[in-house]
């Protein structure tokens, strides 16, 4: 019987040969932690006795949920994983650095490699085929500690994608069809493997944003083989020599096989309060914006950037819309300013964040009024995700949150060039 | 396990409870302050939760039970979100069903986790919940409820009161 891409990476990391349905325990090449998660693991770490993580090395505490601090309590959190790392050796991404997970995909992740960190977007390393998961802080600290962690190989469904994205539409605008169809917790439990013919034409900015919102149907991880694509990216970052092919075999089984013409797919939207509330744009345009956000692991990297930065380029956001862009990583901002799209989001009238988690986890740094409507590019739009219960939160791609930013409303990008 | 058969009060919530309902964002700066941020447990879905379940804990010999609907938990990792449910005084968990990262974290917490049919369940019913057999007695309305069995590797862990005593006590995954 053929591998999935989940059983073959968990085969080759538990040592075995195993099968979906199997409980496993797995070699885990890369432990983190974020700043809202990282306190409690760290104490729960202490707990096990372990004097030490038994990779420190490959063991990284990142500051971008709350980063820079917005209050005392917070900023003496940072200062505790920070003496951690002090102590045991392990790794800080400190303020400003960007978020976890495209730091992650920029500086760590590679083909075949077992990731867990404790945040829910992990997953988003699937994108270079990683088998990449969230976990709590007890599973984390444990992985720390041993090195290891446990898991029941999943099932697999296969998104079969064929044909190419119309023009303005996105990666984005997939995931959100694709959880609309199977519903938020369609996918819990399993593994998404993405393949098909589209893949040879879509970039890993694209298959980050896929991967990560695998879990948003619920799913363990989101997949993807390597290939000429996944090499050059881990080339252009350093690690080429990390590059390793990885494919699930002919017969391999698949529980569901969900196939979509990406060429049929038009630009979308979630509506509050839950991912799976899904419709076209066409059919919510005229909602009234008081918040556009564009960043996070989801859509902070460079291309959102651009394609944001392309349609607002010489215009200006509407008077009753802040617009807010928070580049996911350091090396986004230092790159979109290089290229010229910081300029034109700023002179459109965009209020540039540090490179962070920023608005999207309800912290700081954009909280949205009593009744406002915010239309992100993140992940999540569950009731109160962004600070605030009486809030709204409309998710779609960078180009129909640039789009709407210009006319103070929910807009299709393909109406607003 | 620990104890085979826990009785408490059923305290319902609905469908799609998030870990943004359970402990959100803008309580992120107590997240070191555990006893203060499981005083917001739930406040968002259920005001009041957290004084409710405690007079509940006072009130019937048992503990608190959270029965909720479809997808329990869903979202961030935040084990923050089982931990303050249990502080809260809640003895059990029951569900329709519940997201990946929030069952691990409950049961690593020592929360037990039952899935069921809990269209059947009232709120404010009194429950008695055999873990061995996997059964869920409402006393109020009579009915008998079957639930999914927790899984052995899941039951290991909850057996020694969740996953960081499970380490202590054996150094490493035994499965």
């Amino acid at each position: 019987m053929g591998k999935t891409l989940a059983e073959k990476i968990l085969s080759l990391k538990s040592r075995g040969d195993v099968k979906a349905g199997d409980i496993v325990v797995s070699d885990v090449d890369l432990v983190f932690v974020q700043d809202t998660t990282g306190p409690l693991t760290v104490r729960q770490f202490k707990e096990t006795g372990c004097e030490a993580p038994a990779r420190a090395r490959q063991t990284i505490l990142f500051l971008d949920h709350a980063a820079p601090s917005p209050g005392k309590e917070l900023a003496n959190d940072h200062d505790f994983l920070r003496r951690f790392a002090q102590e045991t050796g392990c790794l800080v991404s400190e303020v400003g650095e960007g978020v976890c997970h495209q730091l992650v995909a920029e500086q760590f992740a590679n083909p075949a490699d077992v990731i867990v960190g404790a945040d829910s977007h992990t997953v988003t390393a699937g994108g270079l085929g990683a088998f990449a998961t969230g976990m709590g802080s007890s599973d984390i600290a444990a992985a720390m500690a041993l090195g290891k962690t446990w898991f029941r190989v999943p099932e697999t469904f296969r998104v079969e994608l064929s044909g190419s994205f119309r023009w303005m539409v996105f990666a984005k605008d997939l995931m959100l069809y694709l959880i609309g169809r199977i519903g938020a917790d369609g996918a819990n439990y399993k593994a998404l493997e993405f393949g098909g013919t589209s893949l040879k034409r879509t970039g890993i900015p694209e298959r980050l944003t896929m991967a990560n919102m695998a879990v948003e149907a619920g799913a363990k991880v989101g997949l993807f083989p390597s290939d000429k694509i996944t090499r050059d990216f881990l080339t252009d970052h350093g690690r080429a020599n990390r590059y390793t092919p990885l494919h699930p075999d002919a017969g391999a089984d698949y529980e569901r096989v969900i196939s979509i013409a990406l060429d049929r797919l038009e630009p979308m939207l979630s509506l509050p309060h839950t991912v799976d509330n899904v419709s076209p744009v066409t059919e919510a345009k005229g909602v009234k914006v008081q918040q556009a956000f564009i960043g996070t692991c989801t859509n902070g990297r460079l291309e959102d950037l651009a394609v944001a930065a392309g349609i607002l380029r010489g215009k200006k956001r509407h008077p009753d819309t802040r617009l807010l862009i928070a580049p996911a990583s350091r090396q986004v901002l230092a790159r979109a300013i290089e290229e010229g799209h910081i300029a034109s989001l700023v002179d459109a009238g965009a209020t540039l964040l540090p490179p962070g988690c920023a608005a999207c986890c309800g912290i700081h740094q954009g909280v949205p009024a009593d009744g406002e409507v915010c239309l992100s590019t993140a992940n999540r739009n569950f009731e109160g995700r962004m600070g605030n219960p009486a809030a709204m939160i409309y998710l779609a791609s960078p180009a129909t949150v640039a789009a709407s930013a210009i006319r103070g409303e929910i807009t299709d990008p393909r109406e607003a060039i | 396990m620990p104890r085979q058969v826990l009785k408490g009060t059923a305290m319902k919530v609905g469908d799609n409870i998030s870990t943004d309902h359970i402990i959100p964002g803008r309580f992120a700066h107590l997240r070191s302050n555990l006893p203060e941020l499981a005083e917001h447990v739930l406040e968002d879905a259920m005001p009041g939760f957290a004084p409710w379940a405690r007079e509940l804990s006072l009130r019937s010999e048992g503990k608190p039970v959270l029965v909720a609907g479809k997808n329990l938990g869903l979202g961030s990792s935040r084990e923050h979100a089982p931990l303050v449910i249990k502080m809260s005084g809640v003895g059990a968990i029951l569900a329709e069903s519940v997201a990946r990262i929030f069952f691990r974290n409950a049961i690593n917490q020592g929360l037990p986790v039952l899935l069921c049919d809990t269209g059947r369940i009232a709120d404010g019913d009194e429950l008695e919940i055999n873990l061995a057999d996997g059964t869920v007695v409402d006393s109020t309305s009579g009915v008998t409820v079957e639930c999914s069995r927790i899984p052995p590797v899941m039951s290991a862990i909850l057996d020694e009161g969740g996953l960081i005593p499970y380490i202590q006590r054996h150094g490493d995954f035994k499965l």
